[in-house]
């Protein structure tokens, strides 16, 4: 039996909304909301939702760059959520994260060498000509000619920009990454380049990925496993092909019914969903999506659905399904 | 209102350039654009990054600054007037009026200190010579018009009271407020999501139905014009490469770039493709194009003469032009 490389229970992370003068807690933003999450090695996983779903918060308080408020994560089989910030940086080492804008998560006054052998470094893993060889190494790893070491972020195009951003997360061999939307920046030929070359790496290294993603297709293209937040819970996950083609929660069909295809003669399914997503500050009761659900009952106004387990690995939090 | 006309030219537009200049020379960015919107029609005008198709929709608007920029072109004919030799005054009173936009960003293309209901207001009283009263009556009935509740209410509130997808809403009855004939809509839900989106896009679609508007629609999204475009342009590097009706262009598409660009969409199938058909390499920079072809050093096809020589956009059966030495399903 494969253990899981990371198991999160019952995460949450709430943001206190604060007075303007008094600086007093008014409210709380429930943005992680109760999420469990059970990952594979060697699995790819996409977390997928709107903006203010909670999907980047969960990804951050997994990483405890953003302390969660409540649950466990287990990584590697040991509990982290308690870990002190030096306990932490040796698995700092094996979970890394890939950001959205390269632009602003690279030091511009820093060469593309230093960068990369700033992990070195500080893990004190390699210093001076050994870790200028890691960085080649890890260069030719991501598709960018040695001669990057001596230039700056601003002398890149986008896509080459991620490349060194996916290279510094390689840099120490992790087990687990996340990438927040690490395509969303590129354009649509680049993307194509970035999913490759985040494809390729996975099968080479081993890699285990959680695929942060507004994008459907992107998601559809490289996750085995799809996880859909809606107002910082986990409203269906399931197998990629489950979760695309035979979505159970009204929520996941909006939303694919939503995303527009490339195809001219493929028209729309269904009707738009009607209505923004709620606020996280003042969720509704019950399911959260029933203000906007087309299949709403008295119940789900009032009571929370859990997640109900389907056959096949495919779980839905919803009362059209009670298991 | 839709019939009048439908199938004429609404705005032509010929041999536009756009160039900048900078330290030491000047920078070509938009190259020699030529296209025609038909009344009644959504003309998408798709391309990646830099590619020009903003400036192009700024130049027509006469809304760069010049300088830094220089424009210049043949002709840009709207309503019986050349909009590049026509004076500021009678271009700002078509602006907002006969001819629209609609931008990415509402929050920044709305005004935080004026009401909402001010802001459109605004143009019914300056270019349909509406009284207070009767502007403001107006203004409820196209804020009801374009789906936003409580729509007296909405009038009185301010832009960062709305959300995202409202404030696009209150952008589009802002610029269908005259009834222009054109519309120009830059990015119009690229900063939204996917289910706001596609309200967006349907209500702009039943708009210009009721209204018989033309739309230039500004995307880098190819799956926002598969749905509501009905012919496309598509740019590369400040020209276009290619133009077609929709379904065509997509079935059968022409520039090697445009075949490119269609197949690294990632689509959302049964079985995906192990690796997706990716464009190798980077566009040029403006100011460092090739000779020939600019996009001849990232297509498989290219040979010697498409790297020396450049391809003018020509006619390559009914409706469809193509600008490429050797085009694919010719």
């Amino acid at each position: 039996m494969v253990e899981p490389l990371l198991e999160v229970r019952g995460l949450r992370t709430h943001f206190p909304i604060l007075s303007k003068v008094l600086r007093r807690r008014v409210g709380t933003v429930r943005a992680v909301d109760g999420v469990d999450l059970t990952v594979m090695p060697g699995e790819v996983l996409g977390i997928v939702g709107e903006s203010g779903s909670g999907k980047t918060t969960a990804g951050k308080s997994i990483l405890r760059l953003i302390e969660a408020t409540a649950g466990s994560i287990a990584f590697e089989g040991r509990e982290i959520t308690g870990l002190s910030t030096a306990a932490m940086l040796p698995l700092r080492r094996r979970m890394q994260i890939v950001f959205q804008d390269p632009m602003s998560s690279l030091n511009p006054r820093m060469t593309v060498g230093r960068i990369l052998s700033a992990p070195f470094e500080i893990h004190g893993v390699a210093r001076g000509a050994q870790a200028r060889g890691h960085v080649v190494d890890l260069l030719r790893l991501v598709g960018l000619p040695e001669e990057a070491v001596d230039r700056y972020p601003h002398e890149f195009s986008g896509g080459q920009r991620q490349r060194v951003g996916i290279a510094r997360a390689l840099a120490l061999r992790p087990a687990l990454i996340i990438g927040d939307e690490p395509v969303s920046a590129l354009d649509v030929s680049i993307q194509a380049q970035i999913m490759n070359l985040l494809k390729r790496l996975q099968g080479e290294l081993g890699l285990t990925y959680i695929l942060i993603s507004h994008n459907l297709g992107v998601v559809s293209h490289i996750c085995d496993r799809v996880a859909v937040m809606y107002l910082g819970r986990i409203v269906e996950s399931g197998p990629r092909e489950a979760l695309f083609f035979d979505a159970k929660h009204p929520y996941t069909e909006a939303l694919l019914a939503a995303v527009p295809s490339p195809d001219p003669g493929a028209r729309r399914r269904s009707v738009p969903l009607d209505g923004d997503i709620p606020s996280p500050a003042n969720p509704p009761t019950g399911c959260a999506f029933h203000p906007r659900c087309p299949q709403a009952m008295a119940r789900c106004a009032v009571e929370a659905p859990p997640p109900v387990m389907l056959a096949g690995g495919h779980s839905v939090a919803c009362h059209l399904h009670p298991g | 209102m839709t019939s009048a006309g439908e199938g004429t030219v609404a705005l032509h537009v010929s041999n536009l350039s756009v160039s900048f200049r900078i330290p030491g020379g000047v920078l070509p960015a938009v190259d020699g654009v030529s296209f025609e919107l038909r009344h009644g029609e959504t003309l998408g005008l798709v391309g990646e990054s830099g590619s020009g198709k903003t400036l192009t929709s700024l130049a027509v608007l006469r809304l760069l600054e010049t300088p830094p920029a220089q424009v210049t072109a043949d002709v840009i004919m709207f309503e019986g007037r050349d909009l590049h030799r026509i004076g500021e005054s009678e271009m700002s009173d078509l602006r907002g009026a006969r001819l629209s936009m609609v931008f990415q960003e509402p929050m920044t293309s709305l005004n935080p200190l004026m009401t909402i209901g001010r802001q459109i207001d605004e143009p019914l009283i300056r270019h349909l010579g509406l009284s207070g009263a009767a502007a403001r009556a107006q203004t409820v009935e196209l804020l009801d018009r374009v789906g936003i509740p409580r729509p007296a209410e909405a009038a009185r509130s301010y832009p960062h009271q709305l959300s995202g997808g409202m404030r696009q809403r209150v952008m589009i009855a802002i610029a269908l407020a005259c009834r222009p004939s054109v519309l120009i809509a830059d990015e119009p839900t690229t900063a939204l999501d996917v289910t706001i989106q596609a309200q967006i896009l349907t209500l702009l679609r039943e708009l210009q139905d009721e209204m018989g508007t033309a739309i230039l629609l500004i995307t880098h999204d190819l799956a926002v014009i598969a749905q509501t475009a009905d012919r496309v342009a598509v740019m590369y590097a400040g020209r276009i490469v290619e133009t077609g009706p929709v379904a065509e262009l997509f079935a059968r598409p022409l520039h090697p770039y445009t075949e490119g660009l269609l197949r690294s969409v990632p689509r959302i199938v049964r079985t995906p493709l192990a690796t997706l058909p990716e464009i190798p390499g980077v566009v040029p920079a403006p100011g460092n194009l090739p000779d020939g072809c600019a996009f001849a050093a990232r297509c498989d096809f290219a040979d010697p003469t498409c790297h020396q020589q450049r391809p003018i956009l020509a006619a390559q059966g009914p409706d469809r032009e193509v600008a490429c030495w050797h085009p694919r399903h010719g």
